[in-house]
């Protein structure tokens, strides 16, 4: 059977994106320990309502750590202390009895709070507009088969792809930088046959778009701690060798026309 | 009213070519001159816009996620269907249109499915040259599996993220026409109301949730591609947001609901931990073909599992069905889990699951080949309950998964309202009464890519030359006004109880009667009880906050209250089809092994239901009969 948790927590509350927000104090009592992160919150925001208070806003959808919707930082750090763990998948055995947990929203310039816990995350769908797509209109597709992918690009392509664009990468660093994000999705199209045409000009425009939002990469790392699909550093540094490339590619090739 | 499902003549395996033949087309320098509205980004909304976009139409998306990347399509697990015959194992289009129409339990119309099968080889290799990066050999080629107890391997699948890789392809194509100006992203946008204008739909009412905004969008035909309704059950596998309101509201406009009662129960999801719990997470069904189903044969057992001597356990799936075993489809699964359980052989705290063991598996393939295998998803159980599944086994119970029911389409996934469209889970069209594992992937995309884009063209071009309605018209300031006094009629009521508890109460009622056992006596209480509990909601529900900013008590309360309806429905067509049929049991109506008995004489047909005005008003039914030309009517067995 389950235990019960006595917890306190201090929320960051934020009525709309121009009131200014603080962090107020409410008692989590009688909390199962086999539920959720956001169950807990659920039962916090029924008895909140119960007592007339607005219940707090926070992002979620799917609780199963693929939407990536949810995504809070928990005392400092993007989801929670859990490794590989998105907010939705953390669940309360992993807390005590008596802890403070600190709640606060994704924090970034980039990431403008909307109300309490929720964030606007929009620019990171211009990223991938810019570029991160293969560009294949419906019907034009030859048989699958007719090109083969060796099975290691497949799957290195699928570590990438599995990015659940939550954010979390940039809210954890410090520059609240964009690469961990960005590299993933060019590392998912530009390792695949299907993705070389196109290469070079989808590094460019992304990593252009993305330096339209979001600040500069010093290497910290906090963003691969923090991911909950443990996204490598690594796409980074391909896409790193590949934006150079291409300031060369993309030359030579206008210069042919 | 006549249902008139515009199935054209002659053979099935000509009819989609011909079809395509005989409608009309729009030529493509006057495409630019539509516009279309597609709400919803899943794989049929994001597949459908696309497509629509790159033929040269002027499209607008809507979708209430803050990207069209969070749609639930995203939470597809374990595949997508191809009539490929890769494996060579003799699969054809002709056998998944058979096994599509017998799995739905004949209760689907032929021509859609045949059209189905043929188009889903196009599934696979548009998406493999979108960058999908479905599972491959060593030599480079594709590969599948069999899943969900088909008995050829035509499953393709990426890792087990297949929905989330083919909904990023979907979004990444639709992203590039976003690029190049040709689709009208509108994210954050909740339809409201369909608006119509001398009977057509002429466009939509959206709620800004970031802002509180109503606003009318007019177009030349309007498409629902809104996912299904498994949320009315409050626990489902489904994402919290899932709901009915954007094909209930069309319904309410006119556009027939068809077989509400078929939903889908899937066996495999984690039991319910406590009253708390939010929602039920699905373990894949790919568990079944190595995980062995017990229950103690005793209703007092407290040892734990490994502590019980085979002769105490009761593997009943194995005795009952020697044949299938553990592989039997989901329904049948599901009811016979429900039956030791409500015989008080449940396992776990609550006493409401089902073990699901792999000891056998371990003992014989050795830890490391399951670990392999499943071992991303052991990882989710233990996350989930704590309980490490290589030493104990993981405790499962049905969940609601998936509907079948939803609008009634034609051949065109044209609704009863002209220009009004339906996709992908939102409509009824090609699962009968029960789906396969991994045809719902198949079935959205079959519809946005290659069937809606073309078959649209058909109405469209009866208006060329005409512009979208003036969204100062009249129908469109009275659908704002409607929006709007609803809205404020959720902030007045001032009652005592949360949104989340009525749905919670709501969701009580349908799971015990409406759910995978079903009788007059009690889905006649589910009625009386539905109304009266939607009476005591409007009554007494509690929305805190305003309208003008982001609520989600005020999201969520409006989706309740299209929920309460919904159920009633689900109530009235259960209570009608008075057979048993795919994931529709009627205990009145089964064989003396107790499988699902059919009532060909009486209900080969598809009850697709009239909205009357208002709630107190039941719905009148129309039927569409349906033909089996091709598949011959038989009893399903799996002993
Ligand atoms: C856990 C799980 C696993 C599954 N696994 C498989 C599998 O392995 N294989 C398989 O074939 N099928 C599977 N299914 C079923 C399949 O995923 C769904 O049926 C399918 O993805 C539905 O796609 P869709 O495009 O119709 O709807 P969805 O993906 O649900 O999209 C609905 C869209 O509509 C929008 N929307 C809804 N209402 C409104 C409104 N009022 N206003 C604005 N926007 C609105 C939403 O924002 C969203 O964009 C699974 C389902 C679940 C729950
Ligand atoms: S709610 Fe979907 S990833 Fe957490």
């Amino acid at each position: 059977m389950s235990t019960e948790l006595n917890l306190t927590l201090q929320v960051w509350r934020q009525p709309g994106p121009d009131a200014p927000g603080s962090f107020v104090t409410y008692e989590a009592k009688g909390i199962p320990d086999d539920s959720s992160f956001l169950e807990m919150l659920d039962i916090v925001n029924e008895n909140l309502i119960e007592r007339d208070v607005e219940p707090i806003e926070f992002p979620h959808d799917c609780r199963e750590g693929i939407c990536g919707t949810c995504g809070v930082m928990i005392n400092g750090r993007a989801h929670g202390q859990e490794k590989a763990t998105a907010t939705c998948q953390l669940h309360m055995r992993k807390f005590n009895d008596g802890d403070t947990i600190v709640i606060e929203p994704w924090r970034a310039a980039a990431f403008p709070v909307i109300k309490d816990l929720i964030v606007d995350r929009s620019p990171m769908d211009k990223i991938i507009a810019s570029g991160g797509y293969i560009y294949a209109p419906t019907g034009t597709a030859g048989e699958a088969n007719e090109t083969l992918v060796p099975k290691e690009a497949a799957e290195s392509a699928m570590d990438a792809a599995a990015c659940i664009g939550c954010g979390a990468c940039i809210a954890a660093c410090p520059n609240s930088a964009g690469q961990l994000f960005t590299s993933a999705k060019l590392w998912h199209l530009n390792s695949l046959p299907q993705g070389q045409p196109e290469r070079f000009q989808r590094v460019e425009s992304m990593v252009h778009t993305m330096e339209q939002f979001f600040g500069a990469c010093t290497n910290h790392g906090e963003c691969a701690e923090a991911c909950p699909k443990e996204i490598s550093l690594d796409f980074i540094a391909y896409m790193n060798a590949d934006y150079m490339k291409s300031k060369i590619k993309n030359r030579a090739k206008s210069a042919q026309i | 009213m006549i249902l008139d499902s515009k199935v054209p003549s002659g053979p099935i395996q000509d009819a989609w070519d011909n079809h395509r033949f005989n409608i009309q087309l729009v030529n493509p320098s006057n495409k630019r001159r539509f516009k279309i509205i597609v709400v919803g980004t899943g794989l049929a909304g994001a597949s459908a816009s696309a497509t629509l976009a790159e033929l040269g139409y002027e499209v607008h998306a809507f979708t209430y996620h803050d990207s069209p990347r969070r749609a639930h399509s995203i939470a597809a697990q374990g595949g997508i269907n191809a009539a490929k015959n890769s494996r060579n194992d003799g699969d054809s289009v002709f056998r998944l249109f058979y096994d599509t129409v017998k799995g739905g339990d004949y209760r689907s119309r032929e021509a859609n499915v045949y059209r189905l099968a043929q188009v889903s080889n196009n599934i696979i290799d548009q998406m493999t040259a979108q960058g999908v990066p479905f599972a491959r050999e060593y030599g480079g080629l594709m590969a599948n599996r069999s899943f969900g107890g088909a008995q050829v391997s035509r499953t393709f699948y990426a890792r087990g993220q297949t929905g989330q890789q083919l909904l990023l392809g979907a979004y990444q194509q639709m992203m590039a026409q976003v690029n190049l100006g040709k689709v009208k992203l509108h994210t954050d946008q909740e339809m409201l109301e369909v608006v119509l204008k001398d009977g057509e739909a002429a466009g939509i009412v959206t709620r800004d949730l970031t802002n509180g905004q109503v606003r009318s969008h007019s177009a030349h035909a309007v498409v629902l591609a809104t996912g299904g309704y498994g949320n009315v059950f409050y626990l489902s596998t489904n994402a919290m947001a899932c709901n009915t309101t954007a094909i209930w509201r069309a319904h309410r406009k006119g556009a027939l609901f068809a077989n509400p009662c078929y939903t889908q129960i899937h066996p495999t999801c984690i039991p319910q931990a406590d009253e708390f719990q939010s929602k039920l997470t699905l373990m894949s069904e790919s568990l079944r073909n190595d995980g062995r189903i017990w229950v103690p044969r005793s209703t007092t057992e407290t040892r734990r599992a490994r502590d019980i001597p085979e002769a105490e356990r009761y593997y009943y799936l194995e005795e009952k069905y020697p044949a299938f075993g553990n592989l039997v489809p989901r329904d049948v699964a599901s009811r016979n889990a429900k039956t030791v359980v409500d015989a008080g052989q449940g396992v776990g705290p609550l006493k409401n699951g089902v073990y699901l063991d792999f000891a056998t598996a371990i003992g014989r393939d050795g830890r490391d080949a399951i670990e392999e295998r499943y071992g991303n998803l052991f990882e989710m159980y233990e996350r989930i309950t704590g309980e490490d599944p290589y030493t104990t086994p993981m405790r499962i119970y049905p969940a609601s998964h998936y509907t079948m029911g939803g609008l009634w389409v034609d051949y065109n996934l044209q609704t009863t309202i002209p220009s009004l469209y339906a996709a992908g889970e939102a409509n009824f069209s090609d699962h009968g009464a029960n789906r396969l594992g991994a045809s719902a992937l198949m079935q959205g995309l079959a519809d946005g890519y290659f069937v809606l884009p073309y078959t649209i063209g058909d109405s469209l071009s009866a208006k060329l030359g005409t512009e979208p309605l003036a969204t100062d018209d009249p129908v469109f300031k009275e659908a704002e006004k409607d929006v709007n006094d609803r809205t404020q009629r959720f902030l007045n009521i001032g009652g005592t109880k949360s949104p989340d508890y009525y749905h919670r109460e709501l969701g009580k009622i349908v799971w015990e009667h409406i759910g995978m056992g079903r009788n007059e006596a009690g889905l006649t209480q589910a009625i009386s009880e539905i109304k009266a509990i939607r009476e005591a909601f409007w009554k007494d529900v509690k929305v805190l906050g305003n309208g003008d900013s982001l609520n989600s008590s005020l999201e969520k309360v409006g989706r309740v209250a299209d929920f309460m309806e919904l159920g009633e429905l689900m109530a009235r067509d259960a209570l009608d089809r008075s057979e048993s049929c795919g994931g529709h049991f009627r205990e009145e109506s089964q064989t003396d092994e107790g499988e699902a008995l059919r009532n060909d004489d009486d209900f080969k047909h598809v009850s697709a239901w009239e909205w009357q005005g208002d709630a107190d008003t039941p719905q009148i039914k129309h039927k569409e009969e349906l033909e089996f030309e091709y598949v011959k009517l038989s009893q399903r067995s799996y002993k």
